[in-house]
């Protein structure tokens, strides 16, 4: 069940992936570790900030788009995603759903 | 000692270096094809996250040692608060076991110098000279003494204390300050920019302010800002000394330091001199002496320059540079945050340059800097930075990043997360 709805998620997000990456496999990866420092290591969090390892890819793009457009309270979301375009978005979010959330 | 004993240590901490790889990769199928070797020069924010990423990053198939001169690691952001008596410096430090299990090959030592010919570094003792395939120089800054005359000897340094390199410094000022009499000037003096965190200066102003306001209500920090105005967070700094610290600041800016009368506790400034009972002088800064000494530094004499796509040096191939010793790309702080996100980019350039892969055409970090207020409070300034593929080099997404409305102890919590977390993102 967990693992369909990933899927599907990260299936669903795939031709923004695709158009984001390029050439380049890692992108996903070394976009996701620009987050690392508030988030920790692959999104695994220890201090306050939200862990994003294991999240579903979809969960993790509406609530950046949200922080983007202003429909979600943030202290500083709302600026660091205006950075990043849909297809970054989308590769980052599909790097932190495929990792192992913490123990 | 004799070269048959240094050939000994060599071969005895490359066998660490291998057993430390086949460790961190007891959990993979199969061993990863061995990739060469990296060397990291400084274990701070830059050097312990290069090496780890650089691990984590090629499986396991390149080997990397981390040479630092300290035994542990103390964080210079949130130090400003083991001023103020808010934290100890035993919360701000760290040590680099947790690195060799993602088997990075800790040395406690310090390099004497880089022959990039021979790709080869030399150690002041303990070890042999051992070969790299590439070189991450991570040395942050030292401190140009010569700017000053009357600091430039140990004893002065000894009294007169910067405390931008958290650690020894950090704790002797709190004690100076401690001894302070009620009533008395803390001076603080800082040089123009560039210099390591821009913000810095001014959150140990707050801080300092902070620690008077409750235990020494008569004293008062006087400023010396060799810079025209408040150069970061300008408004959320000044609203903050007015609301909490009024009456305790005097700050002055274009004051450079132009000396220091150390037996005279005196500030001397293009017109000027400045006297204080405590005297906290923050000298100008280039990149660490072995940056010189490896032939990378290449900006005003002071910073080096590197191609941003990779951090490897404009002019020595195969060392990449990256943290304050960088010459900064446009709108780039020297802070703790941006050299853990250039780490990132030299990891993920020299395993795809290593292995035989594309590096990566487009990328991009931010910047995310806290500053304490109180011992309560915070507030940020964040910045993205992304490759500009015309212009070669990273820049500020335009509409993107921004300050805090007003400082907050919701951010108070977030600037403490944002510690923890960087702090295990560099060291395990």
């Amino acid at each position: 069940m967990r693992t369909s709805a990933l899927l599907v998620a990260v299936l669903a997000g795939l031709p923004a992936i695709a158009a984001a990456q390029g050439s380049n496999p890692s992108l996903g990866r070394d976009l996701a570790a620009g987050c690392a420092h508030c988030h920790g290591t692959d999104g695994i969090s220890a201090g306050v900030t939200e862990s994003l390892a294991g999240r579903r890819a979809e969960q993790i793009v509406q609530t950046v788009k949200e922080f983007r457009e202003g429909k979600k309270p943030a202290t500083i979301m709302h600026q660091i995603s205006k950075g990043y375009t849909d297809a970054q978005i989308a590769a980052i979010a599909a790097y932190f759903a495929a990792q192992k959330p913490a123990k | 000692m004799t070269r048959e004993f240094k050939r000994r240590d060599f071969i005895k901490f490359v066998g660490a270096g291998a057993a430390a790889t086949l460790a961190g990769c007891a959990t993979e199928t199969m061993a990863p094809k061995p990739a060469g070797r990296v060397f990291v020069i400084g274990g701070g924010f830059g050097g312990a996250t290069a090496a780890k990423y650089i691990r984590m990053w090629s499986g396991g198939a390149i080997q990397v040692f981390l040479v630092e001169r300290e035994q542990q690691f103390v964080s210079c952001p949130l130090s400003n608060l083991v001023l103020a008596g808010s934290r100890t410096i035993e919360q701000n430090t760290r040590g680099y076991g947790k690195l060799r299990d993602y088997g990075v090959t800790v040395l406690q030592g310090e390099v004497a110098a880089i022959d990039p010919q021979k790709r080869l570094v030399k150690f002041k003792a303990k070890y042999g000279d051992m070969s790299y395939d590439r070189l991450v120089l991570a040395p942050g800054i030292d401190f140009m003494y010569d700017q000053l005359p009357g600091l430039n000897n140990a004893e002065a340094q000894k009294q007169v204390l910067h405390a931008w390199k958290a650690g020894e410094q950090t704790v002797a000022l709190r004690k100076q300050l401690e001894a302070m009499p009620d009533g008395g000037v803390f001076l603080f003096s800082f040089p123009k920019m560039p210099y390591r965190c821009p913000p810095g200066p001014y959150e140990r102003v707050c801080q300092v302010a902070d620690y008077l306001k409750r235990a020494k209500p008569r004293s008062k920090i006087l400023v010396l800002d060799a810079n025209p105005d408040i150069v970061s967070k300008k408004g959320l700094f000044l609203a903050a000394w007015n609301d909490q610290y009024k009456g305790i600041i005097e700050y002055r800016p274009n004051q450079e330091a132009r000396d220091v009368d150390v037996r005279g506790r005196t500030v001397k400034t293009e017109f000027d001199s400045f006297k204080g009972d405590v005297l906290n002088v923050v000298p100008p800064q280039r990149a660490g002496a072995i940056a010189a000494q490896a032939g990378v530094v290449t900006a005003n004499n002071r910073w080096c320059e590197v191609n941003w796509l990779t951090t490897e040096s404009i002019k020595v191939p195969n060392i990449h540079v990256i943290g304050d010793a960088t010459q900064s790309a446009a709108g780039m702080p020297k802070s703790g945050s941006m050299a853990n996100q250039q780490a990132k980019i030299a990891a993920s350039a020299i395993v795809a340059l290593m292995t035989g892969q594309q590096v990566n055409q487009t990328p991009m970090i931010n910047n995310t800097c806290y500053s304490y207020t109180s011992a309560t409070e915070a507030m940020h300034v964040t910045s993205i930075h992304a490759w500009d593929p015309a212009k070669k080099t990273l820049l500020p997404v335009k509409g993107a990043g921004g300050v805090s409305p007003a400082r907050s102890t919701l951010e108070k919590q977030f600037a403490d997360g944002w510690a923890i977390n960087i702090w295990n993102d560099m060291l395990g």
